[in-house]
């Protein structure tokens, strides 16, 4: 068994905004597909979304607001998963709400330290 | 009460106090003295009272005789006496003479004050909950071993190592600071819990000292609540906690001691006013800005004093479960939020879970999908209902299963 982040991007700018209602069903989504994989004993740390703001800091003291005037995929969040290999890790991905709304999960194996 | 009686109901009320104090007073290396001096004072009141018939107050004349053995007994060991009395005079300077105070307001304080020794980390959980039993319940080792379903020998060693381990450690026996309360706190918590749990679930067939357990736990937890640095909110959650599932205890066996299972409990048999107590103890419990896995636990349990099904019912259940697991994983958890999965999304989508929780040697997994497949796959239910069997160790387990196939063999 390996440990594997999952990382949530999303285009959110260009999501249309959401009622509480379809906020409150979204959350149901994602609370659902955690949970099923916390039932199968293989959630490593349940993460945290992220907010919408963000500071970018270069060499020489360089400080942008962003990242989002270069790039349209923000990272929203991310959770760390038990798996036996990349693809059962790719597979509890399957199940991930945003895919729902135009995002994508990256799924990258942690190298113990 | 006749004294036949009123002897085992004073030792299970009165030996606990006697014993509390008395170590307390003694320090924890010497509890097997408190317990001895306990013990003889039970002796001599069954001696006493079978000859000269009951005192006015047997509890009063229990705590004199008690103060007079502790103190016969400092009188004739000078060496322990020495080390006692040097320990004593440490605390209250003033005070020339022993003083063995058994009021109301020390019996409580020795009694918080020993859970917390007897809870120390260093002591395994299973001899944390015997010793617990011992000392803090008064229940004989007879009836720890009819608890832990084993012999009396099995228990006295048991006991004597945890002893050991807390002479060790040199375990104070005083409430621990501001500091390190919540973290201790968490221990004692553990063994109320599962102290609970082991009347609650156990393979036991005994009723009435299930029942017991049960309510000690209970008596216990109280303890802690009525204690204002102890009085946290997720204490108060575990006791919402037992309530609630205490408020079923009558409904759910037979006259012939066999398990009824939720579905099928007569809900006037259920206990309104623990159910009562339980709501009370939740809203207290809802202080503050952590969540434990108790007051999910408690949530869950709240939701099943309603016997009526609804959907919004499912899927407040499905999401405390969701929330349990992700502070703690338990397969058992894990197979309850799959039922409450069925019941809120559908059984389709609970099966495909199901079949990924990896609990293929569980009987209650097999016990789960069988309960799913009903009116999908017939063939699926009796298959997982005759592994279910195979795998079941209980007796009453085993009859559960075995009638649901009879049940469904007919269909």
């Amino acid at each position: 068994m390996k440990d594997f982040l999952l990382v949530f991007r999303n285009d959110y700018k260009a999501r249309p905004k959401a009622s509480p209602e379809e906020m409150q069903a979204e959350m149901k989504q994602w609370m659902d597909w955690i949970g099923g994989i916390a039932a199968q004993n293989k959630l490593v740390d349940k993460g945290a979304p992220l907010g919408s703001e963000g500071r970018v800091v270069r060499a020489n003291n360089v400080v942008t607001d962003g990242p989002y005037t270069e790039i349209k995929e923000l990272i929203g969040g991310y959770i760390a998963v038990r798996a036996g290999s990349f693809d059962e890790a790719a597979e509890l991905a399957k199940g991930c709400p945003i895919l729902n709304y135009g995002g994508n999960v990256e799924v990258r194996d942690i190298i113990p330290m | 009460m006749e004294q036949a009686t009123l002897l085992p109901h004073l030792f299970r009320t009165e030996y606990r106090k006697i014993t509390s104090v008395l170590c307390k007073l003694f320090g924890i290396e010497h509890i097997e003295i408190a317990e001895d001096i306990a013990s003889d004072t039970f002796l001599l009141a069954a001696e006493t009272w079978g000859v000269k018939g009951l005192p006015e107050n047997p509890a009063a004349w229990l705590y004199t005789v008690a103060k007079n053995k502790a103190k016969d007994y400092l009188k004739h060991h000078s060496i322990f006496q020495q080390k006692v009395i040097a320990q004593i005079k440490n605390t209250s300077p003033h005070s020339t003479e022993i003083e063995i105070d058994l009021s109301k307001q020390n019996i409580a304080d020795s009694q918080l004050k020993m859970m917390f020794a007897l809870c120390h980390p260093a002591i395994p959980a299973e001899a944390q909950i015997g010793l617990s039993l011992r000392i803090l319940c008064g229940f004989g080792i007879n009836e720890i071993a009819d608890a832990f379903l084993t012999n009396k020998e099995t228990i006295n060693k048991r006991l004597l190592r945890a002893k050991e381990k807390l002479r060790e450690e040199n375990v104070k026996i005083e409430l621990p600071g501001e500091r390190a309360i919540n973290e201790r706190l968490q221990n004692v918590a553990t063994t109320l819990y599962l102290l609970f749990n082991e009347g609650y679930y156990s393979a036991n067939p005994n009723h009435t000292i299930r029942k017991e357990l049960c309510l000690e736990a209970m008596r216990l937890t109280y303890l802690l609540i009525e204690n204002e640095p102890t009085n946290l909110p997720f204490i108060n959650a575990l006791l919402s906690l037992m309530c609630f599932h205490a408020s079923r205890f009558d409904a759910r066996t037979g006259k012939d001691g066999e398990m009824i299972l939720y579905e099928e409990q007569d809900e006037d048999l259920w206990d309104k006013e623990l159910i009562e107590k339980g709501e009370y103890f939740l809203n207290k419990a809802a202080k503050g800005d952590s969540l434990s896995k108790y007051h999910l636990e408690a949530g869950i349990a709240y939701w099943h004093t309603i016997k009526k099904d609804s959907k919004e019912k499912w899927d407040n259940i499905l999401q405390l479960y969701n929330r349990l697991l992700l502070i703690e994983y338990s397969p058992i958890a894990a197979l309850n939020r799959t039922y409450a999965l069925s019941r809120s999304t559908g059984k389709k989508e609970a099966i495909t879970a199901a079949e990924k929780l990896g609990l293929t040697d569980n009987h209650l997994y097999h016990s789960l999908l069988a309960e799913l497949y009903v009116g999908i796959n017939d063939a699926k239910v009796l298959t997982h209902l005759r592994v279910a069997l195979s795998l079941a160790r209980s007796v009453a387990d085993k009859n559960l299963i075995s009638q649901k196939i009879t049940l469904y063999s007919k269909h």
